[in-house]
């Protein structure tokens, strides 16, 4: 049976996401390589950005318990927060950075790509806008992969110990989740485990064109949409939370 | 011959016409203009950087999103003047190299901390409105190439300083604890602020070379005449003091006076010993050196896959020939 | 080889019936990134907008006033001057 805790649910992993990632992009503005790619990063930031507080809003109203976005964003802890793992990945090196966008963006697009033919309405709508941003993300990403991968010696070797840092991060986006599989039979979720082959395809000739090896790596444990993720996150919330938190209702 | 040259450059500025990247041009006014656009280039992208301090703790969405688009603005902006700078026939890469060996300079404001969130408030109130006094003079400025982006960049900048209003404002409406944090960033911001518009101009030897260039189209003082009377009544509007006790209205000049002006903290800052002088430097080179492997790994992948700039297009330039 | 990525000019048309209009450069080691580039820059991406990118090197150009016997008669660079161009010492404070 679809309840509202089941869509509210839905609504705020993806707006999860979304949120973590958007922070973690952001910190690339004014460390960029170079000035251009302070706008492109600082650009997708803010596309994340946008999809974060949509969701958030969807999955707060649905909630009904009165929750914002705000709300939702500075107020829950982590043990609540039901977001990718690969999303809070602190990723300091560039080339890191990027395989983190091209294996995130790629989920996206093939999630965003079903999702805007949702019954629900709202989610259908937020994906039907996504996937023109995230199609822009994951060409960004693929750019840069090919660029760095068939680039020089080092930016290879750097390409490719940041592709085996995140790949054990990329099993958990296709992992079956009972609750998205009941909405998605429902017509208004999508089950992450369809989004695979596509998703593999993709990167797959994005590596090959880059001379870059599939990373052979364990999939790392997971459990980030039941809140169990990885210490990386609690300190990424320590920092995003800590205004709003030390003033209560205020206004900003 | 140059004197026809001359008469030709001259007979433009009289005119008010733009000189344009191809013209003739005395050396001393093309060296003027690389200086200034070069250093209000690096102004914007070192103003990343106090800005950018406060999204990771943005305190709610909305302001964590104009905070992104406002910093991203910044570097846009940065990166049309470097390209108004090279249509004067330097490189990017070289104007650059000035700013990290400190023989170019940028705005002194941004050698100063933002220690709380209500700083970024007032960046976008005073600082913002301080440049746009400033930039909506040279979009009039005789160089065509500055004048087009700086026309670009008011259109985008007016947005910010309404944002960074109305985020203080929002604050001075709020708890005691955000009205406190409002009024502490106004009382530290206000006199930088002012020092943004330069010297005395008396103190300024090369303003009348630049006036009678029609880079500069107002003195120092006269644009921070007009923008201290427009700031003061918002900042009532605001519920917020401006720490001069000596601001008030004068009648007689129909304009607000204000106290004395430390120039010697100006000086002091702007020869590099302000509060964050060495900081700002080693971010935004550690920024450029860490980077560079990705540059080069660009470049790289363009050599290797054919691409010169020029090599495929050269052929269809030279049939129209 | 340049150390520094290749200057293109911008040429955008914001919308049909307009016709391309110079917008300003960019910096890209290649097309498809000069492409993006300028999309970011110049359209902050908005939809239907087409671009023209042209490496700066591939613009022949003349100017009004050419009656100056310094000058070759035949078209020259879009910008004056070298891109070896020495930048003097301190001229003036900002």
């Amino acid at each position: 049976m679809i309840t509202q805790p089941a869509i509210s649910g839905y609504a705020l992993q993806l707006g999860d996401d979304a949120l973590v990632m958007a922070q973690r992009l952001a910190e690339w503005v004014s460390r960029a390589p170079e000035l251009e790619e302070d706008v492109a990063l600082a650009n997708i930031a803010l596309d994340l950005l946008g999809q974060a507080r949509a969701l958030l809003s969807y999955a707060g109203e649905v909630e009904g318990r009165g929750r914002t976005e705000d709300d939702l964003a500075y107020f829950r802890d982590e043990r609540e927060f039901s977001n990718l793992q690969i999303t809070e990945l602190g990723c300091r090196d560039f080339g890191e950075a990027i395989a983190r966008l091209l294996a995130f963006s790629g989920y996206q697009f093939e999630l965003y790509q079903r999702l805007q033919h949702s019954r629900d309405e709202i989610l259908a709508a937020v994906a039907a806008k996504a996937v023109k941003e995230v199609a822009y993300h994951r060409d960004h990403a693929t750019q840069w992969t090919l660029r760095l991968g068939d680039g020089t010696e080092e930016s290879h070797r750097r390409m490719q110990a940041g592709l085996v840092r995140v790949w054990p991060y990329t099993d958990e986006m296709f992992r079956a989740d009972p609750a998205g599989q009941a909405l998605a039979a429902d017509g208004r979720a999508v089950d992450a485990v369809d989004l695979r082959p596509a998703w593999a395809d993709y990167v797959t000739g994005v590596l090959r064109e880059a001379t870059l090896t599939w990373p052979e790596t364990a999939a790392a444990p997971g459990g980030g949409r039941q809140g169990r993720h990885t210490e990386q996150l609690g300190h990424l919330l320590a920092e995003m939370q800590y205004l709003a938190r030390c003033h209560p209702g205020a206004r900003w | 011959m140059e004197s026809g040259l001359t008469a030709g450059f001259e007979r433009l500025l009289a005119t008010d016409q733009r000189i344009e990247p191809r013209d003739w041009m005395p050396e001393a006014y093309r060296a003027t203009l690389i200086r200034q656009i070069a250093q209000h280039a690096h102004s914007e992208i070192i103003g990343m950087q106090p800005e950018g301090n406060w999204i990771g703790r943005a305190p709610s969405l909305r302001r964590k999103a104009i905070l992104i688009a406002k910093v991203q603005d910044e570097a846009g902006h940065g990166l049309y003047l470097y390209s108004a700078c090279e249509t004067l026939g330097v490189q990017r890469a070289d104007l650059l190299d000035l700013l990290h060996s400190g023989q170019q300079k940028y705005s002194s404001i941004f050698n100063y901390p933002t220690l709380s969130w209500a700083d970024i408030g007032a960046i976008g109130w005073l600082v913002d409105g301080a440049a746009i006094t400033n930039q909506v003079a040279l979009c009039h400025c005789s160089y065509g190439p500055y004048a087009r982006a700086m026309v670009r960049i008011c259109k985008e900048e007016s947005f910010h300083q309404r944002q960074g209003f109305d985020l203080l404002s929002t604050l001075a409406h709020g708890t005691p604890a955000q009205r406190a944090m409002a009024q502490d960033a106004v009382d530290r911001w206000w006199w930088p602020s002012l020092m943004m518009f330069g010297p005395p101009d008396d103190a300024s030897p090369h303003s009348a070379q630049s006036m009678a260039w029609r880079i500069k189209r107002h003195s120092n003082d006269e644009l921070r005449q007009k923008f201290v009377d427009i700031v003061v009544p918002q900042a009532a509007a605001a519920g917020l003091t401006l720490p001069d006790p000596e601001l008030r209205w004068n009648e007689e000049r129909g304009h607000y006076d204000i106290g004395a002006i430390d120039w010697a903290e100006f000086w002091h800052v702007v020869n590099g010993a302000g509060p964050c002088n060495r900081q700002r430097m080693e971010r935004r080179t550690r920024a450029h050196e860490e980077g560079r492997w990705v540059r080069e790994a660009a470049v790289a992948h363009a050599a290797k896959h054919g691409e010169r700039s020029g090599a495929g297009q050269a052929s269809r330039a030279g049939a129209a020939a | 080889m340049s150390r520094d990525w290749p200057l293109w000019e911008v040429f955008v048309r914001s919308r049909r019936g307009l016709s391309h209009i110079h917008a300003g450069s960019v910096h890209a080691p290649d097309a498809q990134m000069a492409l993006r580039n300028a999309r970011d820059l110049y359209t902050r991406r908005q939809e239907g907008v087409s671009i023209w990118v042209v490496p700066s090197a591939a613009v022949t150009a003349s100017s009004p006033d050419e009656k100056d016997p310094f000058f070759a008669p035949a078209a020259d660079k879009a910008y004056r001057h070298p891109t070896f161009y020495d930048i003097p010492s301190e001229v003036q404070h900002l």
